[in-house]
């Protein structure tokens, strides 16, 4: 399958084979194989990593390093007053990849645009479904509820596209910097489509990213090369190597012993020997996550902030972060977004630790016991839901509360826990999609995620209008505050407790120069340089 | 031996059922809905989640989907991959040389070593040299896999800096598959350093998976030894006067080797358990870690063709053995 050697690949070799001095070769071991190479199709971040953020673009970028939005592939947008209408401007000139498999004819327009879209939801399209790959779910077009806002995408002129909205959405924007909304070439699959090869799309990509797919061996290596056309310039380093490397601790090694440049998720306990080392640096940041436990506000006594409020501060939470993650760290959560994050307001705290209060408060409301809820699964955002529980338990029963387990299978455990009813409180938490607030905010709290994901059954009133008001603003500034405002009612409320942000590693060797860590838990190498 | 043979192949067709059985359970077996499992803390609403079911035909009773199944399997068709959206088999054939070429390294590395200690064992019985080589052939023998890869990892390639940390050839190797078997494509290529490369990358992952089967083929070789060791007619051989090393090797050896040979053919299904954290740790891109990926990806369909794939592959071999035991022992096949 991957058995034909391309003539960029050929020229690859050559040139490696020939002497290492004339190209720039960065290596990456990264940590699992990729599905495909089709981001539309792919859920993981390892999959993202070797496809979007490699080859292609899209019409809006985040900036590197940030959950900001930038142009992309749109030089420059309009949205109407309504917020309904979205033009997109597309830069001139933009060239997509050529490589043996594929020539382009023309440049990048408003065809692809809409191509890459409509393939995801339009069930005519024959990209959409078994003609292209066998059980396509499409899982982040529909995750995003792209399928509810989008009315339709049009072609104004080669250079103008246009997206109309069912209703205002202003996080529409951050969705479209997202991995399946990269641009495809509509030029590539019709031809492909011509030839009846369609599957050949998701192995062999092309795109107008500042990477281009080379070759790829099955679960052991991928190989790139800088895109020559890049339309924002071609990039330092001439070769991108993706060696796959799925164990940690093999993956480190390999940064030590200079088998790679760059390798993310360490263990924790090799944190100490990297730190160690003096030919590597270790990146760290506040990952786009948070790990919390929802109290049922509509049960009494949770249905009383000042009981819930009690109960956060009979948590020695200090504590509990450092037996959780111990030497990985984590930052502990002051609000339900994490600091990476636009309009994270700085000055609203969670409740401090005091045990003393938190008695007095629970006695008189006369909770005496309450179910705590824990799973098996490792997540992100919480590596041991049942530890956790054990320790909240003896924080707990320390001021006058008793704390019965409740244990259920991962899926199970959600199936039950975002039941209306369900008593007590709930160990949870959320990664970020789109580095939008609304992502958080109301995924999980809105009034109308209760039975969905809003697992304290909470509707305010007040942080309820904030929300949808920020949803249907597209001034971002406008937007910030509201998001403040709505951090404040949150933290005066306190519908959960808030654990911590994980920690998000990588290891880079200190000859490589440009490589940023990444709220959105991407990994990217446009603008990434290497000293020989 | 064609009734023999007949026999045997008869035996398999209740254990190939038996295993499909186990492939098709075990993944439905695993905790947790495979939908939910795919979508994450998103969830899935509650008409998509239908929608996906009838997609993926878990809405069909179980006994139908078995049916289904096993009516694909016997037309050669092992499904497609989940995540990847590629047939099963083609990833099998494409990754399957890797273990191959592993497994045989690690197989000669366990006999370089394990025959020739066995026999010393068995010669000297009850020296200091029996005793420490059973004494490590036991430890060998419990040593977890992936504690003694990581242990060499960090001690050779990390401290030491002898041999390569993972993968199968160096990354500035890069040339058209044609075996799949790295060493020999590398040859056939006529790229001698490219060979030089494969072959240092195949000394840990090779140890790391031979040292079971190491332990085994030394003890199994002392104790066949010993036994032929105490018949008459080494005893004639001796005194007739020949030289102790003719006896040993010639008289002695050849008989002891028939076991031994059952028990390296048996030594298959070890190897193909152990390949299963080797190339977790080595990145060695086999059927091995294709198993684990999918496993954690909750890709069922390669899990449980994967597994079906690797028990025919035992089981031949174990075909295999079975027909050379009788080749070898023409009492066998009377009984």
């Amino acid at each position: 399958m991957k058995k034909t050697m391309t003539f960029a690949a050929a020229l690859l070799a050559a040139s490696v084979l020939s002497g290492m001095a004339s190209a720039k070769t960065l290596v990456y071991c990264s940590e699992a194989s990729p599905a495909n190479f089709d981001p539309g199709t792919t859920t993981g971040g390892n999959d993202f990593d070797a496809s979007s953020r490699t080859v292609y673009s899209r019409l809006v970028e985040f900036k590197h390093g940030g959950t900001e939005i930038e142009p992309g592939l749109a030089d420059k947008w309009e949205i109407s007053d309504d917020g309904l209408v979205y033009t997109f401007h597309l830069h001139p000139g933009v060239k997509f990849q050529t490589t043996d498999y594929f020539k382009p004819t023309r440049d990048l327009n408003a065809d692809d645009v809409v191509f890459s879209f409509d393939r995801q939801f339009n069930k005519q399209n024959p990209w959409n479904g078994d003609k292209y790959l066998p059980n396509l779910t499409w899982d982040y077009y529909t995750g995003m509820d792209m399928p509810k806002y989008v009315a339709k995408w049009e072609k104004v002129d080669d250079l103008t596209v246009k997206l109309t909205l069912t209703e205002p959405n202003a996080p529409m924007l951050a969705n479209l910097g997202m991995d399946f909304a990269s641009i495809v070439s509509k030029e590539y699959a019709d031809q492909l489509e011509k030839d009846g090869k369609m599957a050949d799309f998701s192995t062999k990509p092309i795109g107008t990213g500042p990477f281009q797919f080379v070759d790829y061996q099955l679960d052991a290596v991928i190989r790139y090369a800088a895109n020559p056309d890049y339309f924002k310039g071609k990039e330092k380093i001439d070769d991108l190597v993706f060696a796959i490397t799925p164990d940690a601790t093999a993956r480190i090694q390999k940064v030590l012993a200079g088998e790679c440049d760059v390798a993310p998720y360490p263990n924790p306990a090799d944190i100490a020997t990297i730190k160690a080392n003096k030919d590597v640096t270790l990146m760290d940041q506040a990952g786009l996550n948070i790990g919390y436990m929802s109290y049922n506000t509509t049960i009494p006594p949770l249905d009383k902030p000042e009981v819930r409020h009690a109960l956060n501060q009979a948590i020695d939470r200090e504590a509990l972060i450092k037996s959780l993650f111990q030497d990985a760290g984590a930052t502990p959560a002051e609000n339900l977004i994490p600091p990476t994050m636009w309009s994270w307001d700085k000055d609203v705290k969670t409740d401090a630790y005091n045990p003393d209060e938190a008695k007095k408060v629970l006695e008189a409301a006369g909770l005496k016991e309450i179910q705590l809820w824990a799973s098996d699964r490792v997540r992100p955002y919480n590596p041991n839901f049942q530890r956790a529980a054990e320790l909240i338990q003896a924080d707990w029963a320390k001021v006058g509360v008793k704390a019965t387990i409740v244990n259920y299978e991962w899926t199970k455990y959600r199936e039950e826990g975002k039941k209306k009813d369900r008593p007590g409180a709930f160990q949870i938490g959320w990664t970020g999609d789109n580095g939008d607030p609304d992502n958080f905010f109301a995924t999980l709290f809105a009034c109308s995620a209760i039975g969905v994901s809003n697992y304290s059954s909470w509707c305010d009133k007040d942080f309820e209008d904030l929300i949808q008001k920020a949803k249907k603003t597209s001034d971002q500034a406008e937007r910030t505050k509201l998001y403040e405002q709505a951090q404040v009612i949150f933290a005066k409320q306190a519908p959960a407790f808030l654990l911590a942000h994980s920690q998000v590693y990588a290891v880079v060797r200190n000859n490589v120069s440009g490589f940023k860590m990444d709220p959105l838990g991407i990994h990217r190498f446009d603008g990434v340089d290497k000293a020989e | 031996m064609l009734r023999y043979l007949l026999n045997k192949i008869a035996l398999l067709i209740p254990t190939l059922v038996g295993i499909t059985i186990c492939a098709f359970a075990f993944v439905r077996l695993l905790p947790g809905d495979p939908i939910l499992a795919m979508a994450g803390e998103h969830g899935v609403a509650p008409a998509r989640y239908e929608e996906l079911k009838q997609q993926f035909g878990y809405n069909l009773p179980i006994w139908e989907q078995y049916a289904r199944y096993v009516g694909e399997v016997a037309t050669g068709d092992f499904g497609v991959s989940i995540s990847s959206k590629r047939p099963v088999l083609e990833e099998f054939k494409t990754l399957f040389p890797a273990t191959l070429e592993l497994s045989f390294f690690a197989m000669i590395f366990a006999m370089v070593i394990g025959i020739p200690a066995g026999i010393f064992a068995a010669v000297k019985r009850g020296s200091w040299f029996d005793q420490s080589l059973m004494g490590t052939a036991l430890v060998g023998y419990s040593m977890p896999i992936f504690w003694w890869g990581l242990l060499l990892i960090i001690f050779f390639s990390g401290y030491l800096g002898w041999t390569p940390v993972s993968g199968r050839i160096g990354l500035q190797f890069f040339f058209k598959p044609i075996t799949g078997f790295m060493t020999i494509d590398s040859l056939l290529h006529g790229k001698w350093d490219a060979f030089r490369s494969a072959l240092s990358h195949l000394v840990l992952p090779a140890i790391v998976l031979g040292t079971i089967p190491l332990a085994v083929i030394a003890r199994q070789t002392r104790s066949a030894m010993l036994e032929v060791l105490g018949e008459d007619y080494v005893r004639t051989a001796r005194a007739k006067g020949l030289s102790g090393a003719r006896v040993i090797g010639v008289h002695a050896l050849r008989n002891a080797l028939i076991p031994v040979v059952t028990t390296i053919g048996l030594q298959v299904g070890t190897l193909l358990a152990g390949a299963i954290l080797t190339e977790t740790i080595f990145a060695w891109p086999g059927i091995g870690k294709w198993m684990v990926d999918s496993i954690f990806k909750r890709d069922y369909v390669v899990v449980q063709s994967g597994l079906l794939l690797i028990a025919l592959i035992v089981m031949a071999v174990n075909l295999i053995v079975d027909v050379l035991y009788a080749v070898i022992n023409p009492r066998i096949r009377a009984a």
